[in-house]
């Protein structure tokens, strides 16, 4: 079986399971309660007013009739209107993609560098008590509910310490009138998340400082201190330069949603650096959350592959141990984390619902919950469908990426 | 009956002492089942323990919320009411969620894993497609859209939530009967001429019990989450109940004005709990499959 072949029967084998997802959502939202329409008015609407509703929501044709619309609606990308104002669902989602994506990307991205780091240490001191602490480390953060640990985040750097913005994805904004450009106000310098940043950033500096000249073999003393207080009076230097001279032109235009990828291509480092601020501590919260799987993934990879011959091989000569583990060893690990993203996206989308609830993150998990509250029945349908038709693209999408990366699949 | 109890007591000692004996893995059943008792037993006596009756409002003359004191051990919330009682008893509704969501998990998954493995054919292909749907729907996405549908309550909560995990049952259960279908024991009792239904309930049924508890157990720490996160979202029970993951909810909006007592102690009691019976699950799993153990 070639390569073509085996994407055929995969593309042809996720039909019947997507058909399968829509039927259930139709299922559960359109057949299982009755009447959305009386749901949504809660029986406190005339009977006019409802028929009218369901008129133009082509709720009150036959449901065979009304299912078939539904699947050539989806068909075209058309995902029905809402309840609230009869707008057309497929816009909002779209506008509110970019949000959720731009959050999943760098929760994974946290979730595998802190699950591949964590899983390494583990596997390298077996059964030590660095061993067992990653491990129950990895029990607790995933017995931990996503938005108390987002909730504790939160109230920590952005409230006490106020290094961090609590809510949102810029600063607070105003749109212009082509509603495309987002305007930051104005905003007085705090100096007390200034000075905090300091700590971080004087700590790392200082260990990127004493790792060099260890490696150079110099003294710490009293070219290293040099070293550290000039980097650290750098990065005053350009953070109050940034502060003073950016005010003025705070707008950020919006071409792919992604603000960070905006930003960069705006060519403005501030931008970037505020869109990556407000990015940090969602990603956060939901990377911790999911990186406990791959911690565990990647220790038990890496345990069995540190006994292989190769490894030793890699160490007869004369290798390095972090060149052997992280050039040759954790290579075959690559192939699982691979699959474990893909298994880990639909948890992932059901995380982001909370986190984006938690930060006021206006994505895709917002605007289901929106739509909750508003008990707007055909938007809830659409954001529903929309989730599982992503995970089960993206659950594709894999397949086909390990098929092409292991050519064992494909025999 | 009394006779009975004692033996169920007198087994149940040593049995603990040697999972002491076990290791870590036994060590870590000890210590969910340490946790998970305490907080079902302190959920129970909630109600008699309380100091306050957790859903007085206005409990604490205003300012409210106010920090923990002498009074309010654990704070009081915006309503004035004291959050060390309605943490004492706020377990009640998440307990009560958790446990029948793995009964409904139970009762309708084991038998359907059960029937269609046994079956085989489109019987078994159809049921597995299906499930198979089921299981790569984000399982939160799921749950919210029904429990949507269905309205508060605690029993259309559990619902929801079975839903979304009866597709793992199904799994166990088909995998298991497949291997044990296959196992010497099994065949011998086919060459004996044990009907179907005999080899089913008597040969295969009892060895898959122990992989069901397993995911049973994890299942639980999972409803919990799944029912805060359901709370968290709007899709709660309601208000004049004592809930831990409804106390989060209302906390967030405090947050701002830094009342940390509001969220931290109902959010640290969800974690115990989900923490206690992953660890009863983790423990379990590795006792009952030890060749895992390096």
């Amino acid at each position: 079986m070639g390569l073509r072949t085996y994407i055929i029967t995969r593309i042809l084998l996720t039909l019947p399971m997507i058909m399968l997802l829509l039927s259930i959502v139709f299922l559960i939202i359109r057949v299982m309660p009755g009447d959305p329409v009386l749901l949504h008015f809660e029986k406190k609407a005339s009977e006019e007013a409802m028929a009218e509703m369901r008129r133009i929501l082509g709720l009150d044709k036959p449901l065979y009739i009304q299912y078939f619309e539904y699947l050539v609606g989806l068909l075209r990308g058309d995902l029905g209107k809402s309840m609230q104002d009869f707008s057309p669902i497929s816009d909002q989602i779209f506008s509110a993609f970019p949000a959720t994506l731009e959050l999943a990307i760098s929760s994974t991205l946290v979730a595998v560098i802190v699950g591949v780091l964590l899983g390494v240490k583990a596997s390298q001191s077996y059964n030590s008590l660095w061993d067992h602490s990653i491990r129950t480390l990895g029990i607790a953060v995933y017995a931990t509910p996503i938005f108390f640990l987002g909730m504790v985040l939160q109230l920590v750097f952005a409230i006490n310490l106020r290094m961090l913005p609590a809510n949102g994805r810029f600063p607070p904004f105003l749109l212009e009138p082509n509603g495309l450009t987002l305007q930051l106000g104005i905003q007085t310098p705090d100096l007390v998340p200034i000075v905090l940043w300091f700590v971080p950033i004087g700590f790392a500096s200082l260990a990127i400082c004493i790792t060099v000249l260890k490696r150079k073999r110099l003294r710490f003393w009293p070219n290293g201190l040099i070293a550290v207080l000039s980097t650290l009076l750098v990065g005053w230097v350009i953070c109050m330069y940034l502060a003073w001279y950016f005010p003025s032109a705070r707008t950020l235009h919006i071409k792919t949603g992604l603000y960070t990828v905006d930003s960069l291509m705006e060519g403005s480092p501030l931008k970037f650096v505020e869109s990556i601020r407000y990015l940090f501590l969602p990603s956060i919260t939901l990377g911790l959350v999911l990186s406990g799987v791959f911690t565990r993934l990647t220790r038990s990879n890496m345990l069995e592959t540190l006994r292989l011959d190769f490894v030793t091989a890699a160490r007869a000569r004369g290798l390095k141990e972090g060149a052997v583990i992280y050039g040759y060893a954790l290579r075959n690990a690559f192939l699982p984390i691979l699959t474990m993203m893909g298994l880990q996206f639909a948890t992932l989308l059901g995380g982001a619902i909370l986190t984006e609830t938690t930060f006021s993150w206006p994505g895709l998990g917002r605007y289901l919950v929106d739509r909750i509250n508003f008990r707007d029945y055909t938007a809830i349908q659409g954001a529903v469908v929309y989730f599982a038709v992503i995970v089960a693209a993206v659950n594709l999408i894999i397949d086909l990426l390990y098929a092409f990366l292991d050519p064992r699949i494909r025999l | 009956m009394i006779k009975t109890r004692k033996a169920i007591l007198t087994r149940l000692i040593p049995s603990l002492t040697s999972l002491a004996k076990r290791g870590s893995a036994g060590w870590m059943v000890i210590i969910g089942l340490f946790i998970s008792v305490t907080i079902i037993s302190m959920t129970i006596l909630g109600p008699w323990i309380s100091p306050h009756d957790p859903t007085a409002k206005l409990v604490n003359p205003p300012p409210n919320p106010s920090p923990p004191s002498l009074d309010f051990p654990m704070g009081t919330n915006l309503l004035g009411q004291d959050m060390l009682s309605r943490v004492l008893s706020g377990g009640s509704i998440m307990l009560q969620v958790a446990f029948l969501s793995v009964l409904f998990c139970f009762i309708i998954g084991v038998p359907i894993g059960l029937l269609s493995s046994y079956a085989g054919g489109i019987v078994d292909k159809t049921f597995t497609l299906v499930m198979d749907s089921f299981y790569a729907f984000p399982g939160l996405v799921l749950a919210i859209a029904i429990a949507a549908m269905m309205g508060r309550g605690v029993v259309n909560m559990a619902l929801s939530i079975a839903v979304v995990y009866v597709p793992s049952y199904f799994r166990i259960v088909r995998s298991q009967v497949l291997t044990i279908r296959e196992l010497p024991y099994t065949e011998a009792a086919r060459a004996a001429g044990a009907k179907g239904r005999t080899i089913l309930l008597h040969y295969v049924l009892p060895n898959v019990v122990p992989s069901i508890v397993v995911v049973a157990t994890v299942n639980f720490a999972d409803a919990i989450l799944t029912a805060a996160g359901l709370t968290f979202v709007g899709l709660g029970v309601g208000i004049d109940v004592p809930d831990w993951g409804w106390d989060l909810t209302k906390g967030r909006a405090l947050l701002p004005s830094g009342a940390w007592w509001v969220i931290t102690f109902p959010g640290l009691m969800i974690v115990l709990l989900a923490l206690g019976f992953t660890f009863i699950g983790e423990g379990l799993s590795e006792l009952l499959n030890p060749r895992l153990e390096q």
